[in-house]
C-alpha cells in the first residue's frame, strides 16, 4: 500500500515527507531496541517504533528503511527531525500504541519483514 | 565528504575518528561509509552488510572506548572494515560475544542499544570476524565482507 494509506489507516501525522506519500510499502518491523532492528529489519519496510532519539534515524539509514512510524503520540526531538530531513526519511507519528498500530497495519495487508526468527535468540 | 570515484572501488581507503562518549555524533562514520559504498556501485546486500557492521562497532566505541578509528579498505575480493579503540577492553570476550549478555548503562539502553546483540550481529553479518582485545588498552575488530 502507500504510505498514505499507512497515515490514514493509523490517523497518523506527516512530520517529515510530505513528498513521499506515493511510496509503496509491504511491510514493518516493530521494536524499541534498535539491535534488535539491525538484526531483523529488511530494506524497504516500515519501522514501527516508540524511541524518537537521532540512533532511531541512523539505524533507519543504515537498513534502508521505508520510514519511521512513531508509536504512543511520540514525536522525534529536534535534532532527531533535522537528521531525518537530512538524510531523506519520512516519520509519521500516530497515537495508537504498539500493539494497535501493527494491528491495524496488519488487518490492512501490511505484514511482517520476517514471521518468526530462526533461533531463539535470533543467531545462530 | 570527498569526492569518491567509481574507479577506486578496488582500491581505496580511508580512516574516520570515532570519539567516545559522544552520542550525538554516533553512527555518521557509518552513514558516511555507507554512502561511500554506495557511489562504488557496489551491490546492495554488500553495502547493507558494512553498512550494519560498522555501525554496531561504531558504536560500541562510542559506548564503552575512549576514542577509536574506524578503517574502511576495499579492494577487488573484500571490504575490510576495521574498529581500533582504546579503552578499557574486554575482559572476557566469549562472555561478551553471547547474545544478551551487556555492560551498558542507563545513557546506552535509552538510545535502544544495550541488548547484548551487537557483537553477535556482526560476527552474522561478516564473513570475517577477529575481535582481540586488551585490557585497560583496548580493542580491535577486524570484519570483513567478500565482494566474490
Ligand atoms: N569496544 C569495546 N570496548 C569495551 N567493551 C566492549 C566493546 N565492545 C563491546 N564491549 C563489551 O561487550 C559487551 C557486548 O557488546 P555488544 O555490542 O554485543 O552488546 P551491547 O553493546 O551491550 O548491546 P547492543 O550492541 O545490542 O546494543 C558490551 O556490553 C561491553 O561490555
Ligand atoms: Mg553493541
Amino acid at each position: 500500500m502507500k504510505l498514505r494509506e499507512v497515515k490514514e489507516i493509523l490517523d497518523a501525522e506527516v512530520i517529515i515527507g510530505d513528498d513521499k506519500l506515493d511510496m509503496e510499502v509491504k511491510t514493518a518491523f516493530g521494536a524499541d531496541l534498535m539491535s534488535d532492528v539491525l538484526a531483523f529489519a529488511k530494506a524497504g519496510g516500515l519501522l514501527l517504533t516508540g524511541l524518537t532519539n537521532e540512533q532511531v534515524i541512523r539505524t533507519a539509514d543504515i537498513l534502508d528503511i521505508a520510514a519511521i512510524i512513531m508509536v504512543r503520540g511520540k514525536r522525534p526531538t529536534a535534532e532527531s527531525m533535522a537528521l531525518a530531513r537530512d538524510l531523506d526519511i519520512p516519520i509519521l507519528t500516530t497515537k495508537y500504541i504498539l500493539f494497535e498500530t501493527a494491528g491495524r497495519l496488519y488487518t490492512k495487508g501490511i505484514v511482517g519483514c520476517l514471521d518468526k526468527v530462526d533461533a531463539p535468540s535470533g543467531h545462530n | 565528504m570527498h569526492p569518491v570515484d567509481i574507479t577506486e572501488k578496488n582500491n581505496y581507503q580511508r580512516s574516520f575518528y570515532v570519539e567516545g562518549g559522544n552520542f550525538t555524533y554516533a553512527g555518521i562514520v557509518s552513514t558516511s561509509i555507507k554512502s561511500i559504498l554506495k557511489k562504488m556501485d557496489l551491490p546492495v546486500d554488500l553495502v547493507r552488510k558494512s553498512a550494519i557492521v560498522s555501525y554496531e562497532s561504531e558504536i560500541n566505541i562510542v559506548s564503552y572506548a575512549k576514542k577509536g578509528v574506524i578503517k574502511l579498505t576495499i579492494d577487488s575480493r573484500t571490504i575490510q572494515i576495521e574498529a581500533i579503540d582504546e579503552g578499557p577492553g574486554i575482559p572476557d570476550i566469549e562472555l561478551a560475544m553471547q547474545a544478551g549478555y551487556s555492560t551498558a548503562d542507563q545513557r546506552i539502553r535509552e538510545m535502544g542499544f544495550g541488548a547484548g546483540m551487537g557483537l553477535s550481529n556482526i560476527k552474522r553479518y561478516a564473513d570475517v570476524f577477529d575481535l582481540t582485545s586488551e585490557v585497560g588498552k583496548g580493542t580491535y575488530l577486524k570484519m570483513i565482507i567478500n565482494r566474490i
